[in-house]
């Protein structure tokens, strides 16, 4: 029998493939990368583009991934897909997005918590709760 | 017969109500299958990311990433997961407690605070309380996209990487069951060991293309799917918070509904026996 790859394709939201493979080949950063059964440990960068997998039926599989990790163990396989696509200047301005909702919400309020303010309220809402347990006990 | 009708009314009203909390338990549910599929779904992703960085942690002779450094702390970020939407128990109140404690501990220890917020709840219970909020994003939805966060993530990340912040830290919701979530604060940066130290032959990976650039990439992502997998829990926290909240609500509706029954009934008994003790003394008198 030839010797097999475990492959494994993930994304963060999901699983996207899962099996055996007689070659796997990915697009890494500096070239597309071959990648056969006791291949060295290897951690790569993806760039956008195709990760095809050679099954054992000699059926070739072929996955779009926008960028992501590749992880090579002599038997293992590995490949966290990116779901997002991932620019520097693209995440800087999503990033500057969520600081500038922060500040629009913040416009009038200081820096400093008011530790006994919220403990006041969270007691409050805690008694609110507590009240309405009791009273489904009652009944 | 005065107090008849309004009560009637009464029970038509609680009646409607009813009918809503029922078709909100219904709704959330449904929804918290869903949630849960979808959380079992980031499962295979952060075991695998976990696993690399596991390693990595343990072997990496060129480059050791700030992350995995541990240093003196002065300043910490925490990032808060809330619901978006109320009605879901003391799901949001328990999360803050819990933040509070633990904030007023740092704040014991001489630590200064930067706030992340997830969420329309904690942006509205920490712009009543105050605080220092660096980055917040709210309705994320009930299926979150890990896009949304990404921006969010990278200003606490940014934050850590030119030393603003000292130590990373989240807190959500974990799913127990159904009827259990509890709140929990954690720590990503820098990334706590757990204590696996089978380092039993010492190898390494080929980096491509360089070590760092590798390890960055791994980095950010290995924190955002943490994030990430925060965000899809506290879903289905608030679904179930929710779905329960909303079963008691039915039941109690089911109790007052009852008791106000009882109290019509004894109104109309009355209404009747006075009006028969009427006509009987009225044809005494004749």
């Amino acid at each position: 029998m030839a010797m097999t790859l475990h492959v494994d394709i993930v994304s963060a939201e999901d699983e996207i493939f899962s099996g055996t493979a007689t070659m796997v080949f990915a697009p890494a950063e500096m070239g597309e990368v071959g990648i056969a059964p006791r291949h060295a440990p290897l951690l790569a960068r993806l760039q956008p583009g195709e990760v095809r997998v050679q099954t054992q039926e000699g059926e070739e599989l072929s996955f779009f991934v926008s960028g992501g990790m590749l992880e090579v163990q002599p038997h293992i396989v590995t490949v966290l897909s990116d779901t997002a696509i991932r620019a520097t200047d693209l995440d800087e301005a999503q990033a500057l997005e969520a600081k500038e909702r922060a500040e629009h919400m913040l416009a009038d309020k200081s820096a400093d918590i008011d530790y006994a303010k919220a403990q006041s309220e969270l007691a409050q809402s805690m008694a609110q709760l507590a009240s309405i347990k009791k009273l489904r006990e009652r009944n | 017969m005065a107090g008849a009708k309004e009560i009637r009314t009464q029970v038509a009203s609680i009646k409607n109500t009813q009918k809503i909390t029922k078709a909100m338990q219904m709704v959330a549910a449904s929804k918290m299958r869903k949630a849960q599929e979808r959380m079992l779904a980031t499962r295979p992703y952060a075991d695998k990311i976990q696993n690399v960085v596991a390693h990595l942690s343990h072997a990496h002779p060129e480059y050791h990433h700030p992350y995995l450094v541990e240093r003196e702390t002065k300043r910490v970020g925490l990032i808060v997961i809330s619901t978006d939407r109320g009605l879901c128990g003391g799901l949001n109140t328990n999360l803050f407690k819990a933040v509070i404690t633990a904030m007023k501990e740092w704040d014991a220890a001489g630590l200064e605070i930067d706030l992340t917020l997830l969420g329309t709840k904690s942006n509205a219970f920490f712009k009543h309380i105050g605080g220092n909020i660096t980055a917040s994003a709210t309705h994320l939805g009930d299926a979150p996209s890990i896009v949304e966060l990404i921006g969010t993530v990278k200003v606490m990340l940014d934050a850590y990487a030119d030393g603003s912040i000292d130590r990373l830290c989240l807190a959500h919701n974990v799913f127990e069951n159904t009827m259990t979530q509890n709140p929990l604060i954690k720590q990503l940066i820098p990334i706590v060991d757990e204590a696996d130290e089978q380092l039993k032959t010492h190898w390494d990976y080929i980096y491509e293309p360089d070590s760092k650039p590798v390890m960055d990439a791994l980095m950010i992502r290995y924190i955002e799917s943490l994030v990430y997998q925060g965000v899809v829990e506290n879903v289905a926290c608030e679904q179930a918070a929710r779905m329960v909240a909303m079963k008691s609500a039915t039941e109690n509706a089911n109790d007052l509904i009852d008791e106000l029954q009882l109290i019509y009934n004894k109104a109309r008994q009355a209404a009747i026996t006075q009006e028969i003790s009427e006509i009987v003394s009225g044809a005494a008198a004749v």
